[in-house]
């Protein structure tokens, strides 16, 4: 778990394959460093990746491996 | 004067419709793509002596195959050969913009790349070496920002110099490390060899690279073993080395590719970034103030859809009836026309019904176009998925079902922001399921006729009574029943995965009202092209079976005017439909004047309350609602009374609802579908409450 304002790296994505790519292709790729703007239990997660925000679904952020 | 074909490709967010916009004006039309729901908008320009024709492509982050939109994007691209495609790029967010970028050029195709809102990268202390970046990407690349219009003419010269230019290049930017090089270096003659077809129209290394990222597109493309057996093998081989999916490989390289080019092209000077929008987000997104402020932006939209849109419909109603009132001048009082009828009644009539949705539509939108170019719409979708994702449905599906309590007809049309087919679909199904505000009328006329307004409950300042509760319980069935539909039909018709929630927040920014304007002419004219004429059809037809056999002059001889047009209505198709029908809805508790009445309500569901009137010869309807609520209570039970409320809810949709089903599933057998299905649904709703009711009465 990571807090809001934390900043941290990408290892990998372990969701479907379709899943995978679409966030390859919005910039979630390996070694990307992702900022968490906020993290509201029980919303969702939103963070910052390449100059753009994302927001993530709570089961989907759980997916996300990071350093 | 040359005819090309230009398509703008791009980001969602990027600015791709301001671009498209500015360089088209007025001059668009909107339909869609073949066979998929996705909005295709063609647009003309003059340049020199170029007519230019703009599509605008759905906005993609990439061009795979797991997208109904990244697939129309590329097959637009590869099948319709555009002359020159314009790849519109968010120069605040570079690197992300360029991802798409990469793929265009694999693609092989003639390229122009606007940076667009260079004026928000220039805030941001971002410089770019153009010349160097251009010459990294092979493409030209053109400063604009679209909602100031600047650049127009510098991005039409560099289309017109690459159509005059005809030069080629090199589509193998992007050098993916040696592993990945060898597979596709074998894999390349395979394709060359056995599907020479393909390798014309693709290229062969774009092919390739797809074989190994296991296209399902390109995979069902390919139809010789050879090259599939090698791609496979391929694939697992890459698979095993770097311990994850090659398109995932893939996509990390090509971002390696465009980090390396920006390092060296971009200088950034100032580090603070989005402040402002975060400073919104944190309040708007908030746990504790954000669903109110949804709920507050949502007031706001329906009234003004409604109560601001009261205004102009009543200067329709107003206009219709004096164009009516003139056109009956024409003939002598009292002279019986079927000319006069069809002209007063049919035409007007119907056109009257199409055009009083055009204020609704129109102000709907505007405030669509408001949510969704000021960044808003991202973040309400953000706040209401938690609710939603329960029933299936996606945070935005919000917004259609809110504005079903107004209107099913601009609901359905609202629809559009939904991107995912199963939600759009699923949530088109339900929306007559709220009660709108025609059926309003129908429950105004019901209630007082059969509950006396009693007091239920009195607790401090608040009391229940009776007639409140009742117009409580129908709305609440309503909202009940679409709960339950939408899961059902999640759960079989469209069944599959709730779209995974990720999506772009996009800053918050001032929508221009030029936007606004186009947005709500758009959906104004496609409302009024594609459902108007179909609304004009049915309502015809309608009023033809209302109208038509005429009964014998002598029969209506010592009638009064109620009496004669109870008698006419009667000799008529609906009429005698209804009558014959009799025997079908009477274990509902119905009989011929309420399925009559139910006829004419397919037109629009108020007109049940006047069908009614005609049925029962009250003379003036204006006045005559309390001696018809008299004429009710003296043929039916208070549970009947509420069998007709409870049917009239659920089932058949209007034709005006019908008719934007058809236009936004873009099918008829699903508009079928849903009227069927309703109308089933209200008859054996109705049928076990009136028989179970009937019983425990008993």
């Amino acid at each position: 778990m990571v807090g809001a304002g934390e900043t941290v790296r990408l290892v990998k994505v372990n969701a479907g394959r379709g899943l995978n790519s679409r966030l390859a292709a919005m910039g979630l790729v390996a070694d990307t460093k992702l900022t968490v703007v906020s993290n509201s239990h029980p919303g969702p997660f939103i963070v910052t990746v390449k100059d753009s925000k994302v927001m993530l679904g709570r089961g989907m952020a759980h997916k996300i491996m990071v350093r | 004067m040359k005819k090309i074909v230009v398509a703008l490709a791009g980001n969602p967010n990027s600015g791709k419709s301001s671009i498209f916009n500015m360089l088209t004006g007025a001059h668009q039309h909107v339909g869609n793509y073949p066979g998929v729901t996705v909005e295709k908008k063609e647009g003309l320009c003059r340049h020199g002596d170029y007519e230019i024709t703009f599509v605008d492509l759905p906005g993609t982050y990439s061009l795979s195959a797991y997208s109904t939109e990244e697939l129309v994007a590329r097959n637009f691209i590869i099948d319709q050969r555009p002359d020159v495609v314009v790849d519109i790029i968010d120069s605040s967010n570079i690197e992300r913009n360029l991802y798409l970028a990469t793929q265009l050029i694999e693609l092989n195709v003639p390229l122009v790349l606007a940076f667009n809102m260079s004026d928000i990268a220039e805030q941001r202390g971002l410089s770019f070496d153009i010349e160097q970046l251009s010459k990294l990407l092979q493409a030209p690349i053109v400063h604009t920002i679209g909602n100031k219009a600047k650049g127009k003419t510098e991005l039409l010269e560099a289309i017109r110099r690459i159509v005059e230019q005809r030069r080629q290049r090199h589509p193998h930017i992007v050098h993916y490390g040696e592993e990945i090089e060898e597979e596709i270096e074998r894999i390349e003659p395979l394709i060359a060899e056995h599907e020479p077809e393909l390798a014309e129209k693709y290229g062969t290394r774009w092919l390739a690279l797809k074989m190994i990222e296991q296209d399902s597109d390109v995979v069902e493309k390919v139809h010789s073993r050879d090259v599939r057996h090698a791609a496979e093998v391929s694939a697992e081989h890459l698979k095993k080395i770097f311990g994850d999916e090659p398109e995932i490989v893939i996509a990390d390289r090509r971002y390696g590719f465009i980090s390396g080019a920006c390092q060296e092209t971009i200088k950034s000077t100032v580090e603070s970034r989005h402040s402002a929008s975060d400073m919104i987000d944190a309040i708007v997104t908030n746990r504790i103030l954000g669903l109110p402020i949804f709920l507050l932006l949502m007031y706001i939209v329906f009234f003004l859809t409604f109560r601001i849109g009261k205004y102009p419909m009543g200067w329709l109603e107003t206009l219709f009836g004096w164009a009516g009132a003139t056109i009956t001048g024409f003939w002598p009082a009292g002279s019986e026309s079927a000319i006069k009828s069809l002209l007063v009644d049919g035409v007007i009539g119907g056109v009257g019904g199409v055009i009083v949705f055009l204020p609704n539509i129109l102000l709907l939108f505007a405030a669509i176009a408001l949510l969704e170019d000021s960044g808003y719409m991202a973040r309400a979708a953000f706040i209401m998925d938690r609710i939603m994702h329960k029933i299936g449905l996606h945070g935005k599906s919000f917004i259609p079902m809110l504005i079903g309590f107004g209107c099913s007809v601009p609901a359905i049309m609202a629809t559009r922001i939904l991107e995912n087919r199963r939600s759009r679909f699923t949530t088109i199904m339900v929306i007559p399921l709220f009660s709108c505000g025609a059926r309003l009328t129908i429950y105004m006329l019901i209630i007082p006729a059969f509950f006396a307004d009693n007091v239920l409950l009195r607790a401090g300042i608040f009391t229940i009574r009776t007639q409140a509760l009742m117009l409580w319980l129908i709305y609440l069935i309503g909202i009940v029943l679409a709960v339950v539909c939408a899961k059902v039909l999640r759960l079989t018709l469209f069944r599959g995965e709730t779209t995974p929630f990720v999506m772009e927040l996009p800053p918050y920014r001032m929508p221009t009202g030029k936007s606004i304007c186009i947005h709500m002419w758009q959906r104004g004219w496609m409302y009024l092209r594609k459902a108007g004429t179909i609304i004009l059809g049915i309502s015809l037809i309608l009023w033809l079976a209302m109208s038509f056999p005429k009964p014998p002059a002598e029969s209506l001889r010592d009638l009064d005017a109620g009496q004669s047009r109870q008698a006419a209505l009667k000799y008529s198709v609906v009429g005698r439909v209804g009558s014959a029908m009799e025997p079908a809805i009477k274990p509902l508790g119905f009989d011929w004047k309420i399925g009559t009445a139910l006829l004419g309500a397919m037109a629009a569901k108020e007109v049940f309350v006047s069908q009614l009137g005609i049925v029962y010869a009250v003379e003036d309807m204006e006045k005559g609602s309390h001696s018809l609520r008299r004429q009710l209570q003296a043929d039916y039970s208070a549970l009947q009374g509420f069998c007709i409320m409870l049917f009239c809810l659920i089932s058949a949709p209007c034709v005006a609802t019908i008719a934007m089903t058809r236009q936004e599933t873009n099918s008829w057998p699903w508009a079928i579908f849903q009227f069927v299905a309703l109308t089933a649904l209200a008859y054996v709703i109705t049928l076990a409450v009136f028989q179970i009711g009937t019983a425990i009465i008993a």
